[in-house]
């Protein structure tokens, strides 16, 4: 008894440690006054309505929107096919193959962005724009990507294709009536987690944006000010919800991809 | 007339591993063959060559006076119950049985039609609805099959589709297989290692030993002639003592060691012959105990009962006899009237020269 009420303990300190000063966030973006400090002096939603009318806002939303969109989409058919390649029976140099994309996720971002400056403006004389962007997170998102796909396709029956072959369909026939249905909950899936890690990353677009600010890029730019501090707060909340939003669904079609192909669930992100 | 499916000196190598070594095979249309075989001896790559998946290394597949070898697998006449049945979750129990008629050219009441009819030939009328994944093995198998014979195809192969079903599921479903396999007239591949299941549903079978044809033949004969030592251990329970065996004149002499010398027929030496040690094959059943009392104008040994096993309707004895290497087994019906023996009890062991099989191989 006194063992679990330890950890229960442990649990709850933990939680508060993570989630309150996200909790801040709410709380001063709705609070009517430029200064952040308590006591709260009242309610108010005009922080909200001045992100509204902020122009250079929208245009960096307008390119985190952009830019999250495209890596979401390239970042997920690239994890489809690595992780299609992972359920192949066997091929020269698979195994290494496939560790070599997953490196990504232990690589610290500003190593890959540094490297990937140096290749954009050094190596191919490129200028920084919102493609540079995208390209850099495609690299990060891949392995994101693939792990939550190797999941999908790995619960797999290999017979499935062989059996839609059987009975007349070719081989990407199979792939687009068999696996492409039981797998789709799974590329939502992914296309959701990396649209927000897209999203949300400040390193990588800090150093390959263009003239053009992310969102992470131009909310950093505002904490030189001090009086737009309470700003940074209402756009916070707003991006906090969004994410938390778009985690549930991507999680939900997960479980339901495990559920409607009546697998047993292993893991995932909630 | 020729042969459905034809295959001469198919070999299948996987890097150094030789899976199939020469597999030389005739199958007749309306047949139920069965490939039988314990796991590793290529059974199911052999099926899957006849299918389309696995490309032979070398030798010719003919089906129906065709050359398969250019032929991928969704153009064969050969459609296939797979070992999980694969049948598509995402799906209705109809869509799955529909899968085949896609690229079909039939009216959507014709396909309609098809479906149902196909659903009622394996007992499944009104299931046409329901999800595949929330349906039982049974189910499922049943599904597999009217999936696959839906398009009428010339060869259905079934790869081990009992093994996932409990005992009384499975015989049930192997009676139902051979009645449907008379109704649609479909020539039926079968892959199994449970030599009971070949027994039982095959025309024909081919008993198979590390990518090797080892004997093909009626299950009469396969039971009652192995051809081989290992066809005669892998089907059936089957006693094995060594002996002398030789020709004198046009006859085959055989002294089995503790039993004594008999003359035998020469098809009771399916293998061959070759003069010297031997070893020679005896059924359970062909040799009997006699109980106190009975009298027999058979050859007769002294022994003692040294296990006894009762199934209810049988039992099994095995019973040492001096002079014989191990215990014979012997199994007796359990008719009225008859004891059972219990161990230790001395007996006399029945047998005859008709009771052997020269094993020579």
């Amino acid at each position: 008894m006194r063992r679990a009420w330890g950890l229960r303990t442990y649990a709850i300190i933990y939680l508060v440690f993570l989630y309150a000063p996200i909790l801040l966030l709410p709380l001063f973006a709705f609070n009517d006054a430029a200064i952040i400090a308590f006591p709260l002096t009242g309610f108010s939603t005009r922080w909200f309505e001045q992100l509204w009318t902020t122009q250079a806002l929208h245009q960096a939303l307008r390119n985190s929107l952009f830019i999250a969109s495209i890596t979401a989409i390239l970042a997920t058919l690239l994890g489809t096919c690595a992780a299609r390649a992972g359920t192949m029976p066997s091929f020269p140099g698979k195994r290494g193959a496939l560790g070599f994309v997953m490196l990504p996720l232990v690589l610290p971002e500003i190593v890959i962005a540094v490297a990937l400056l140096i290749v954009v403006r050094q190596v191919l004389d490129l200028n920084l724009s919102n493609w540079t962007v995208i390209a850099a997170h495609t690299v990060i998102c891949i392995p994101f990507s693939i792990a939550i796909l190797n999941g999908a396709f790995q619960n797999l029956d290999p017979s499935f294709e062989e059996a839609a072959m059987d009975l007349g369909e070719t081989r990407w026939g199979a792939f687009r009536l068999v696996t492409l249905p039981l797998v789709l909950p799974g590329i939502i899936s992914s296309l959701l987690i990396c649209f927000i890690i897209s999203l949300d990353d400040f390193v990588i677009a800090q150093f390959l944006t263009g003239s053009n600010p992310t969102m992470p890029v131009y909310i950093y730019g505002l904490t030189r000010f001090v009086d737009a501090l309470p700003l940074i707060m209402a756009l916070g909340t707003i991006l906090v919800t969004i994410s938390i939003t778009l985690l549930i669904i991507a999680e939900y079609f997960r479980r339901r991809g495990v559920a409607r192909a009546g697998f047993k669930d292993t893991g995932g992100f909630l | 007339m020729t042969a459905l499916i034809q295959l001469r000196g198919i070999h299948k190598h996987y890097g150094d591993y030789h899976a199939l070594r020469g597999i030389d095979l005739e199958i007749r249309q309306g047949e139920f063959f069965s490939l039988l075989g314990p796991s590793g001896c290529g059974k199911t790559t052999l099926l899957r060559t006849i299918a389309g998946f696995e490309t032979p290394s070398s030798g010719t597949l003919m089906i129906d006076g065709k050359d398969m070898a250019a032929v991928p697998a969704n153009h064969r006449p050969t459609n296939m119950v797979f070992q999980s049945y694969a049948i598509f979750p995402h799906l209705t129990v109809a869509e799955n049985v529909g899968f085949g008629l896609r690229r079909e050219p039939m009216s959507k009441d014709q396909k309609t039609k098809a479906v149902a009819e196909a659903l009622a030939m394996v007992g499944l009328s009104g299931y046409g609805t329901r999800a595949a994944h929330a349906l039982s093995g049974g189910q499922r198998q049943r599904v597999a099959l009217a999936r696959a014979l839906i398009l009428k195809p010339k060869v259905l192969l079934l790869d081990e589709p009992l093994s996932a079903l409990d005992k009384k599921m499975r015989e049930q479903m192997q009676v139902e297989l051979i009645r449907l396999q008379r109704t649609v007239g479909i020539t039926f591949i079968l892959v199994t290692h449970d030599q009971e299941e070949a027994l039982v549903m095959s025309d024909r079978i081919a008993v198979m030993f590390e990518g090797e044809i080892g004997q093909m033949a009626d299950p009469e004969t396969l039971y009652r002639r192995p051809n081989s030592r290992r066809v005669a251990e892998f089907i059936g329970k089957m006693n094995i003592l060594p002996g002398q065996v030789g020709m004198e004149g046009n006859r085959i002499v055989v002294d089995v060691a503790g039993l004594g010398r008999g003359a035998v027929e020469t098809d009771q030496a399916p293998g061959g012959v070759v003069p010297g040690n031997t070893s020679v094959g005896i059924r359970p059943e062909t040799l009997g105990v006699l109980f106190p009392g009975e009298t027999t104008d058979r050859r007769v040994a002294e022994g003692v009962v040294d296990e006894v096993v009762y199934y209810g309707d049988m039992t099994y004895y095995d019973v040492r006899v001096p002079g014989v290497q191990q215990p014979l087994t012997i199994s007796m019906k359990n008719i009225i009237g008859r004891p059972v023996l219990e161990v230790g009890a001395p007996t006399r062991v029945v047998w005859d020269e008709r009771s052997l099989v020269v094993l020579s191989r």
